[in-house]
């Protein structure tokens, strides 16, 4: 696995991280729940066949704290935005995660034109009353792992500290991702986004982890449903809410296959 | 030195099995276990002793914010307070107090304080705590990553809504009114003094020194573990070129007077094992909302770890982790000076320790605590106000209290019918 080119833009005045790896068309990523504190092996998998560009969302490892100046959902859609610009995304095939998902969509909604396909793997940004999601927010530290990812050591290896890391720095990072996602998503997860969905013309891939414990799979019907152009809705076996980190191969090869 | 009596209105009747059973006494308390009629009770129990403290002449009675908490009834300290205006005469009401960013607009803290103000005659204190992550951030629902900007930008808001003459407007990051102007105003000028209950951070001690606020550590864990947070902070106001004046800190302590030391484990054993078993079983999950902690904090909090400092056993802890290592056991309790016990002269001294050690001008003792009835109430509260507080008055009698509440003088002041304060001996 070799380490990817990493540059450095300017999003409202603190320096973020954005990563690209590979060749051919482009296709960008926006990370879930706890962000990128390293690479890993899902991108390597999209790089095979695509210039994989990878930029932090503000607060996210990577992101500094980018989020500490966002207010408002008009702000942080505007900054992931510029964001996308200023990584060379404008146009390209455009992933989210998790809470990333849930960007991606809105940017595909809000500028139709600077997303070609979108490819969306359990998006947070509802909330139904009979089906809520898990508060991913108040949660034992000994049981994140385990609503993370069909296979908790993942998650725990992505989350311990490569050795050489400070060993001060590395723990607060990890516990800013998490400040970041609810900066945007407290308390519910809910930012209302069922009233864009009609918005979005992209072609949608819908991916679910099938263990998924923290998104239920009824909200794939919700997006499919609100999505104005064609959507098609996988599930990934042996997958959990992450479901890139348990089963990077399948779902590399899902979103390529979707985006032809 | 000023010697404040302190109710958190525990809920009294949490079953025996309560920590076996339950996850937490705090959020997602269930509400099969609330009896409202109980309730009516121990609201009037608890109303009733705060009255008395004040009647033994205790110097201020206090009052203090909580939320979906089985050992806090009071969500709103304001209603107490306002009755307490009523039923006393010449003691400060410590409000501490209410949790400003929970409050839209905090214009509501702005008023409501000015209500009890001109009520007691000018004596609130008015506390402005940041309100605990079960507060705040899990029953209220508020963003753990804004909580403190907001309780900031409340603060000015509300010290404003207070000083400014004319109407203003308010254009703040996360408040915008354009109308300010409360009716009524508070007696006390330029306002009521602020205390501010907080945790080991060094921020709040920097804050608390430039705004010259009473900085308050409230901990359950006694005058041990306190010690640490303490001398940190005096070694901050050292820093800052502050002077040492006992009377810029708070400092809260559960005491139990007895005829002797084994005489006061008897008697409070039940009800300190009550509280420190039943009522801090807090699920660890409600404990770090992420962001609730500074990451100047975090960083104090994982240094000192690292070190392995001596006062890394409560700075730089979450309430979870400090609340699941709690000692429960009468014996430990009073060991690790959870609880002060003894005689009233083993107490005066031990008090005398904590007040000098801990350089503590206002010290807020809780003298019922868990299920401790009426009855022991009465007991344990008379035996300090009578025994112990007389012994304790000239502690930092040379250091001038700056930070206590200046009430209208007793000629102006309203009658208040069908009440007149009666001494300690009834």
């Amino acid at each position: 696995m070799s380490e990817p080119e990493t540059l450095t833009v300017e999003v409202n005045g603190f320096p973020t991280r954005i990563w690209r790896k590979g060749s051919g068309p482009k296709i960008g990523f926006l990370a879930g729940l706890g962000g990128l504190p390293r690479w890993i092996p899902f991108l390597d998998e999209l790089a095979k066949q695509r210039t994989v560009i990878v930029p932090s969302l503000p607060g996210f490892p990577g992101g500094d704290r980018g989020h500490s100046v966002l207010d408002s959902h008009l702000d942080w859609l505007l900054a992931v935005h510029e964001l996308l610009e200023k990584a060379d995304l404008m146009g390209a095939d455009l992933v989210g995660s998790s809470v990333g998902g849930s960007l991606a969509a809105e940017m595909a909604a809000l500028w139709p034109q600077s997303v070609r396909k979108l490819a969306l793997i359990a998006p947070f940004g509802l909330f139904l009353d009979n089906d809520p999601p898990t508060d991913p927010w108040a949660q034992r530290a000994d049981a994140v792992p385990g609503l993370m990812c069909a296979d908790p050591e993942i998650w725990t290896a992505l989350k311990t500290a490569p050795e050489g890391a400070n060993s001060i720095e590395w723990p607060i990072e990890q516990t800013r991702a998490s400040e970041a996602a609810a900066r945007i998503f407290w308390p519910l997860g809910n930012t209302r986004i069922e009233k864009r969905l009609r918005l979005i013309t992209a072609p949608t891939l819908l991916l679910w982890g099938e263990q998924d414990r923290i998104m239920p799979h009824g909200y794939a019907e919700v997006f499919a449903k609100g999505i104005a152009g064609p959507s098609a809705t996988q599930v990934i076996p042996r997958a959990g809410h992450l479901a890139e980190l348990d089963q990077p191969a399948a779902v590399a090869e899902a979103i390529l296959t979707f985006l032809g | 030195m000023k010697l404040m009596w302190f109710h958190l209105m525990p809920y009294t009747e949490l079953p025996e099995d309560f920590r076996e059973a339950n996850p937490s006494v705090w959020v997602d308390i269930h509400s099969s276990l609330f009896d409202p009629k109980r309730a009516h009770l121990m609201y009037n129990d608890f109303m009733d002793e705060l009255e008395y403290a004040a009647q033994v002449g205790f110097d201020a009675v206090c009052v203090n914010e909580h939320h979906s908490n089985g050992y806090g009834l009071m969500p709103s300290p304001n209603l107490i307070a306002s009755s307490l205006a009523r039923r006393t005469s010449d003691t400060a009401i410590c409000v501490m107090g209410n949790s400003l960013a929970l409050y839209n607009p905090p214009t509501r803290v702005a008023e409501e304080f000015a209500m009890i103000d001109c009520i007691s005659g000018g004596r609130l204190i008015a506390g402005f705590p940041v309100g605990t992550p079960m507060d705040t951030c899990y029953a209220y629902g508020t963003n753990p990553s804004q909580l403190r900007q907001r309780y900031m930008e409340a603060h000015d808001l509300v010290v404003r809504a207070w000083t400014e003459k004319d109407t203003f407007a308010f254009n703040g990051r996360f408040n915008q009114q354009r109308y300010i102007n409360i009716w009524p105003r508070p007696i006390q000028r330029p306002h009521p003094p602020i205390w501010v209950p907080g945790g080991g951070s060094v921020e709040t001690w920097r804050w608390c020194a430039e705004m010259d606020y009473v900085y308050c550590y409230l901990s359950y864990y006694g005058y041990k573990a306190g010690r640490a947070t303490m001398d940190g902070f005096w070694a901050e106001m050292d820093r800052l070129g502050k002077d040492r004046n006992p009377y810029h800190a708070g400092f809260l302590q559960f005491v139990g007077v007895g005829e002797s030391r084994q005489h006061a484990m008897d008697l409070y054993g039940e009800a300190a094992e009550y509280f420190y078993g039943r009522c801090l079983h807090v699920d660890a999950r409600w404990a770090t909302p992420p962001g609730y902690t500074s990451e100047g904090s975090q960083r104090a909090g994982i240094e000192s770890q690292v070190k392995k400092a001596a006062d890394s056993n409560v700075r730089g802890k979450s309430t979870g982790e400090r609340m699941s290592s709690v000692a429960r056991e009468m014996d430990a309790i009073v060991d690790n000076g959870y609880v002060i016990v003894g005689s009233p002269d083993e107490v005066v001294e031990q008090l005398r320790e904590v007040a000098t050690n801990l350089n503590v001008g206002h010290l807020m003792l809780l003298l019922q605590f868990g299920n401790m009835n009426k009855e022991l109430c009465r007991y344990n509260t008379r035996l300090f106000a009578e025994q112990v507080m007389p012994k304790l008055k000239d502690v930092h009698a040379q250091w001038d209290d700056r930070w206590w509440p200046q009430p209208m003088g007793a000629a102006e002041r309203a009658e208040i019918p069908a009440f007149g304060p009666r001494l300690a001996a009834e």
